[in-house]
């Protein structure tokens, strides 16, 4: 009897959290979510932004492959496969498309290769110029550093 | 740094350049040229069997190519006019070969029936086949005589004697 309580309590968790689950799922599965991730291919704009009736159709297709209980990632073959991977809105790895991925690498490259050419000149010079600063300091100005400083005394 | 600017600006020019869609065909029939057709061994998915087709197979005959999708209304319009060329055209041994662009197989297999439509639909999965009729809008035609080099070219929804330059062309060589 003792253990009989846990093992209800344990039971009854179960049989929530269950539904909760599977009512996550399918939230995560629905029209705005897919729309928010592909294009619409003859408008090339995202297609939860697009009016026309290829994407109409397009969201009716998304609607349909839902409602056969598809989840993300079967959506997204079977769009690809009626329209090609312009449905993704992803750069391709070959062709012109190819500078989307190598362009932001490069810059970084010749940012952090200048920064390491510059760096070393950029700390000589304020080395310099703090010396500078503190030579370039006229007899007068010392001696009255010096007087305003033995005020604080 | 002014030089990386420079590159990255001619990167994107180079880049608008070769997205936008090719009419090179449009300059040279235009100027009384007649090109091959592009990608004509190129063979497709035929819409609503397990075949695959080609135009070169159809060469020696006239052929209305017609890029189409059950979504574009003008398409919508023009399909009883092609059905009616088609008839037309089989008597000249010549075809309309129909060539879906971005859209859903069962879409276009339920417009085929709807518009009774018995010439042979390819499907241009891939999207390269239009690509290279530099294809962006629908609907768009493309005449091509029986040594399968480009004669006329309509970019939009066609009208009748678009169709009768066809019908004439079969009739006639």
């Amino acid at each position: 009897m003792r253990l009989a309580r846990p093992a209800a309590g344990l039971l009854c968790a179960l049989m929530l959290a269950v539904p909760a689950a599977a009512g996550a799922e399918a939230a995560r599965v629905s029209l705005p979510v897919i729309e928010r991730q592909v294009m619409c291919v003859t408008c090339k704009i995202p297609l939860n932004v697009a009016e026309s009736p290829q994407a109409d159709r397009e969201r009716e297709y998304i609607r349909s492959l839902i409602a056969e209980g598809k989840d993300e990632a079967q959506i997204k073959d079977a769009l690809v496969t009626q329209y090609t991977s312009a449905v993704l809105g992803l750069p391709q790895t070959h062709g012109f498309d190819l500078a989307a991925y190598l362009v932001p690498v490069a810059v970084v490259i010749g940012l952090l290769a200048l920064l390491i050419f510059l760096l070393p000149s950029w700390r000589r010079r304020s080395a310099a110029g703090a010396g500078d600063e503190a030579g370039a300091l006229s007899p007068e100005d010392a001696a009255r550093l010096e007087s305003d400083l033995a005020l604080f005394d | 740094m002014s030089l990386a600017g420079a590159c990255l600006l001619a990167l994107l020019i180079y880049g608008i350049s070769t997205q936008a869609a090719s009419r090179t065909l449009d300059e040279q029939v235009a100027k009384g040229a007649q090109p091959p057709a592009p990608h004509a061994t190129q063979s497709l998915p035929i819409l609503g069997t397990p075949g695959s087709g080609s135009l070169a197979q159809l060469r020696g005959k006239v052929v209305v190519l017609n890029f189409w999708a059950s979504w574009c209304e003008p398409c919508q319009v023009e399909a009883p006019l092609l059905e009616n060329a088609q008839r037309q055209l089989a008597r000249h041994g010549g075809t309309v070969l129909g060539v879906t662009y971005k859209d859903v197989t069962g879409d276009s297999e339920r417009f085929v029936r709807e518009y009774h439509l018995s010439y042979t639909n390819l499907r241009d999965a891939g999207g390269t086949f239009a690509a290279a009729y530099g294809t962006d809008q629908l609907p768009e035609t493309f005449i091509i005589d029986r040594q399968g080099r480009i004669v006329a070219i309509s970019r939009g929804e066609i009208a009748k004697p678009f169709l009768d330059r066809a019908v004439a062309l079969a009739a006639t060589t």
